[in-house]
C-alpha cells in the first residue's frame, strides 16, 4: 500500500497535525503541543480513559482521545465550550466525591486536580457533598496513603505496574463505594515493598499518596501551578520507561 | 456436581461453608490460584452475593424490581418481613439465624412479590405467606419441609411464534452442519439476517464471520446468559427447557468459527438452575453431541462449562462478562478492540444471548429463508418479550417483530395503561401517545423486557426505583456514571420526599445528560433514560412533589445536628433548628 502525506493527519479545533502509527488522540495532540486535559493520562503508560476528562468530539461522536487511536482523517473538537463545560461538571464531581479540603492539603499548588479546577473555571462543587469516611493507611514510615483525596484514577495501581515492575495497588469495591486498596495481606502499605523513589509513590495527581516528612519543603506562592497553568505542565510529554519486567 | 474451579466456584464454596468469605481464605485462595491478594479482595468486594461478614442460616435476598419486588399491593413485605423475625434489612440477627436483603431483580417477574433464600426461588409471596415464612424461620425447619408451591415455578409461555413453535431434536442442528459444510451453514446465518438478541443488534452471521477470520491460537464461544435488566426472564424458561438448544447452538457456531472451548456464564440469580443445565450437558457429551470428535467427526472437538456469576448486572455487558470469566471485577473494557477479535484470553470471541445462540440453531436446520420470512426488513425474525407489571396475564410471549406496542397490551390483558418501560430501566419509558409503536431494532429496541404501568402507579417512585438500580449497580470505573448515577438517585428522593425545586428538576436534567454522553460503557450510557424520558412525557410527577421556593438545601439542616445533640446529651428544644414545613 502507498502511504500518502496526506494519510497521517488528523484535525485537532481546525489544526491539521500528524500522528504515527499506534498513536492515540492524545498521543498526537501532545506532541504537536495541543492540550487535552487530562488527569488519570501519563504518558507511556496504559491509557485507561476513567477520569473522562479527555472527551473529545470525533465526527461528533464523545471517545476520549487518551485510549482512542488516531486514524487518517478524524475532525476532532477539543476546546470547545461544550466540553470544558462537561470537563468542569466531571471535575466537580471528583471533589464532591472525596473529601478535598485544598487549604489544608500539602499538594495544593502541587495539585493537577486543582490546576484543573482552577482551568476550567471551576468556582465552587455544585454537587452535593458526599462526606466519605475513608480510611487513612500511615503505616508506611514515608509514605502516607489518605484516600480522603483519592479520584481512582488508578494511575499508582498502573504506575508499580507497568514502570516500578511492583504491584502494590487495585481499585475494589464497586459504584461509589470503588476504593484504592493495597497488594497486601494486611492492606497496609507497611507490608508491601513500595519505596519513596518509585513512580506509584510520586504519581498521585491529588495528595492521596504523599512522600512523609517532606511537608511544605516548597512554599507556597513557589509551587508547580502557582507557577504555571495545567495547560502547560500537562503538555510535558517525557514519556516513562516501562519496567523490564512488565508485559505490556 | 463438581464445579470447575473458577475463582468466582471456590469464593462461592467457601462462602457455603463459612456463610461468609473470612479475611484468612483471600490469602489462601489467591495463593491457590497463583493470583495477587488485591485481585481476590477487588473480586469479593465487587460483587454483590459475596460478604465479608457472616450471613444468616436462613439468607433472603428480595428482589427490589417494579414488578417481582417486596412492594406488593402496597404492603412491604420486606419490613414486614424483618420486623416479624426482629433483624434490620441488611443486617444479620444477633443469633445468626437469619439475615434480610434486597438485591436487583431476580427474573420472576411473572411471579409477583418473590425472593431468593439461601439462593432457592420462593415466589407468589403474600402477608400470609410472610407471617408463615416467620413461623418456619423461627422454629428453624430445613427448606425441604417448607410448603413446596412456594417453590414452584412455572413458566408460563402465552404465545409461541417463530422458535418456540419449531421442534428441534438434540443433534439436528449438528447433523445439518455436518452433511452441508461450515460454509453453507455460515451463509444460512447470514441470509437470515439474525440479530443479537441480548439488544444491541449486532448483525450474528457478521459477528462469527469476524471471529472466524481473526488470526489467533484459540477462539472462544461464550454464551450471554446473565440476563439481569429487570422485568427479563425469557431466558429462565429458555434455559428451564431449552438448554438442549442453546447447546446446540453454541456447538453450531463453535464448529464454524473454530472454537474448543464454550463458556455459558450464568447469572448468579439463576444458580439454582444449575443442576439442570449440567445434566443436560453430561448428557449430550454421552451422546456425542459434546466432547471430543462431536458426531464422530474427527477434529470436531468442543466442549462447555458453565461458569457462575455472583450478582453483578454490569457482567451482562459483554466485555465486562469476559473480565468476569477471566477471574476479575466485571469492568467494562475500552473497546475497539471488541471481543470478536480481543475477548477471553485476549483471543477472538463470539458473545451471543441465549436467545441468539437458539434462533442459530434453528437457521442451521431450517435455513436462513425460514427465519427471515418473519419479522420486518431490518429486524428479521421473532422476539421473545418477557411481559410483566400491570396485566392480566404476565409471562412469555414471543411475537414477529414488527408487532405494535397497542397488541402486545391487548393480548396480555393490560387495561389503564398510563406508561410501558420496554427493555428495561436501560430502555424507554413510552407514554399512551406512543403505543402504536412497533418492537423492532428500527424502532422500539428491546433484550425482551416489557413493563407495564397502570394509571394506579406513580411513575415517580418507578424512576426513583430504576435510578437507584443503576447507582447500585454502577461498577464505579468512570467519574460520570460513578458519581453521576448516585447523584441522579439523590437528587430524585429530594424530589421524591418533597424537597425539591424547579432548580432540581434542572439539575436533574443537566446531570442526566452528561451521564448519557461522557460514561464509559452502555450502563452509563442508559441510566438516565428512565429520568430522561420521565421529564419529557410525565413531567406532572415531578412537578406536583416540588416545593415553591427557589432553593433548598440539599441536606436536612437539623438533621446535620444530631451527632453534635449526641455529643454533649443535649435534644431539648433549644437544640432544634427549626423546621419550616410546607
Amino acid at each position: 500500500m502507498v502511504t500518502e502525506p496526506e494519510a497521517s493527519l488528523i484535525t485537532i479545533d481546525n489544526q491539521k497535525i500528524p500522528f504515527k502509527h499506534g498513536q492515540t488522540i492524545m498521543d498526537a495532540a501532545l506532541a504537536a503541543g495541543i492540550y487535552i486535559p487530562h488527569l488519570c493520562h501519563f504518558p507511556g503508560i496504559t491509557p485507561h480513559g476513567n477520569c473522562k476528562h479527555c472527551t473529545v468530539e470525533v465526527n461528533g461522536k464523545p471517545v476520549t482521545a487518551c485510549t482512542t487511536l488516531a486514524t487518517t482523517g478524524q475532525k476532532i473538537r477539543n476546546d470547545t465550550v461544550e466540553l470544558n463545560e462537561a470537563r468542569k461538571s466531571l471535575t466537580q464531581m471528583l471533589f464532591i466525591e472525596g473529601n478535598h479540603i485544598c487549604p489544608s492539603c500539602e499538594k495544593t499548588g502541587n495539585c493537577p486536580l486543582q490546576a484543573m479546577a482552577y482551568h476550567l473555571g471551576m468556582l465552587e462543587g455544585h454537587y452535593p457533598q458526599q462526606h466519605p469516611v475513608r480510611e487513612v493507611d500511615a503505616s508506611h514510615p514515608t509514605i502516607m496513603l489518605d484516600r480522603d483525596r483519592c479520584i481512582l484514577c488508578s494511575l499508582c495501581v498502573r504506575a508499580s505496574r507497568e514502570v516500578d515492575g511492583k504491584n502494590v495497588f487495585a481499585i475494589a469495591g464497586r459504584g461509589i463505594d470503588a476504593r484504592l486498596i493495597v497488594n497486601t495481606p494486611s492492606g497496609k502499605l507497611i507490608d508491601s515493598d513500595i519505596e519513596v523513589g518509585d513512580l506509584a509513590a510520586k504519581i498521585c495527581p491529588v495528595g492521596a499518596i504523599l512522600i512523609k516528612e517532606r511537608g511544605y519543603d516548597v512554599p507556597i506562592g513557589q509551587r508547580i501551578f502557582d507557577q504555571h497553568r495545567i495547560s502547560e505542565i500537562g503538555l510535558e510529554n517525557e514519556i516513562v520507561k516501562r519496567a523490564p519486567s512488565d508485559d505490556p | 456436581m463438581a464445579e470447575s474451579p473458577h475463582l468466582l466456584h471456590r469464593l462461592y464454596e467457601i462462602q457455603q461453608k463459612h456463610r461468609y468469605i473470612p479475611d484468612e481464605s483471600i490469602g489462601e485462595v489467591a495463593d491457590q490460584f497463583g493470583l495477587p491478594i488485591s485481585q481476590v479482595r477487588a473480586v469479593v468486594d465487587f460483587y454483590a452475593f459475596f460478604y465479608t461478614s457472616p450471613r444468616g442460616d436462613y439468607h433472603i435476598l428480595f428482589s427490589n424490581c417494579t414488578s417481582c419486588g417486596y412492594q406488593a399491593r402496597g404492603v412491604d413485605l420486606l419490613q414486614l418481613l424483618s420486623q416479624q423475625l426482629g433483624v434490620s434489612v441488611n443486617q444479620t440477627r444477633a443469633d445468626g439465624r437469619v439475615s434480610v436483603h434486597e438485591t436487583s431483580c431476580i427474573g420472576l417477574c411473572d411471579h409477583g412479590a418473590s425472593l431468593l433464600i439461601n439462593g432457592i426461588p420462593l415466589v407468589r409471596l403474600d402477608p400470609a405467606g410472610i407471617w408463615q415464612m416467620v413461623g418456619l424461620i423461627e422454629s428453624g425447619k430445613p427448606l425441604t419441609e417448607w410448603p413446596q408451591a412456594w417453590f414452584h415455578i412455572d413458566n408460563t409461555l402465552h404465545k409461541r411464534g417463530l422458535l418456540l413453535e419449531t421442534d428441534l431434536s438434540p443433534g439436528e442442528g449438528l447433523q445439518a452442519l455436518l452433511a452441508r459444510g461450515w460454509e453453507e451453514i455460515l451463509a444460512e446465518i447470514v441470509q437470515s439476517k439474525l440479530r443479537g438478541r441480548g439488544g444491541a443488534g449486532f448483525n450474528t452471521g457478521l459477528k462469527w464471520r469476524l471471529c472466524k477470520e481473526a488470526v489467533a491460537e484459540a477462539r472462544y464461544v461464550v454464551c450471554n446468559a446473565d440476563e439481569g435488566e429487570p422485568g427479563t426472564f425469557k431466558d429462565r424458561m429458555l434455559l428451564q427447557q431449552y438448554a438442549d438448544t442453546l447447546f446446540e447452538g453454541m456447538t453450531i457456531c463453535a464448529h464454524i468459527i473454530g472454537a474448543r472451548e464454550g463458556y455459558v456464564y450464568l447469572r448468579g440469580e439463576y444458580r439454582y438452575l444449575l443442576p439442570h443445565l449440567q445434566t443436560i450437558l453430561a448428557r449430550r457429551r454421552q451422546t456425542s453431541l459434546l466432547g471430543k470428535s462431536i458426531l464422530a467427526k474427527t477434529g470436531f472437538d468442543f466442549d462447555i462449562e458453565i461458569v457462575v456469576g455472583a450478582g453483578a448486572y454490569i457482567c451482562g455487558e459483554e466485555s465486562a462478562l469476559i473480565e468476569s470469566l477471566e477471574g476479575k471485577p466485571g469492568i467494562p473494557r475500552s473497546r475497539p478492540p471488541f471481543p470478536v477479535t480481543q475477548g477471553y484470553l485476549g483471543q477472538p470471541t463470539v458473545v451471543n444471548n441465549v436467545e441468539t445462540f437458539i434462533a442459530a440453531a434453528h437457521i442451521a436446520y431450517k435455513g436462513g429463508a425460514w427465519f427471515s420470512s418473519v419479522g420486518t426488513v431490518e429486524s428479521a425474525g421473532s422476539k421473545l418479550l418477557s411481559i410483566s407489571g400491570d396485566c392480566a396475564a404476565p409471562g412469555i410471549y414471543e411475537y414477529p417483530f414488527g408487532v405494535t406496542l397497542q397488541q402486545i397490551l391487548q393480548d396480555c390483558g393490560a387495561d389503564n395503561v398510563q406508561a410501558v418501560q420496554v427493555g428495561g430501566p436501560s430502555g424507554i419509558l413510552i407514554d399512551q401517545s406512543a403505543f402504536h409503536r412497533r418492537i423492532g431494532f428500527e424502532d422500539v429496541s428491546t433484550g425482551g423486557s416489557l413493563m407495564v404501568f397502570s394509571d394506579q402507579r406513580d411513575v415517580l417512585d418507578i424512576i426513583y426505583q430504576f435510578a437507584a438500580f443503576f447507582a447500585h449497580e454502577s461498577c464505579g470505573f468512570c467519574t460520570p456514571c460513578r458519581v453521576g448515577t448516585t447523584l441522579l438517585k439523590q437528587n430524585l428522593y429530594k424530589i421524591v420526599t418533597n424537597q425539591g425545586t424547579r432548580y432540581d428538576m434542572a439539575e436533574l436534567q443537566h446531570t442526566s445528560e452528561l451521564v448519557r454522553r461522557y460514561s464509559h460503557c452502555g450502563l452509563g450510557h442508559t441510566a438516565a433514560n428512565p429520568i430522561l424520558d420521565g421529564l419529557q412525557s410525565f413531567p406532572q410527577f415531578f412537578e406536583r412533589r416540588l416545593i415553591q421556593r427557589d432553593f433548598s438545601p440539599h441536606f436536612n439542616l437539623d438533621a446535620a445536628l444530631e451527632e453534635a445533640r449526641r455529643m454533649t446529651q443535649r435534644d431539648d428544644v433549644d437544640a432544634h433548628l427549626e423546621q419550616d414545613i410546607e
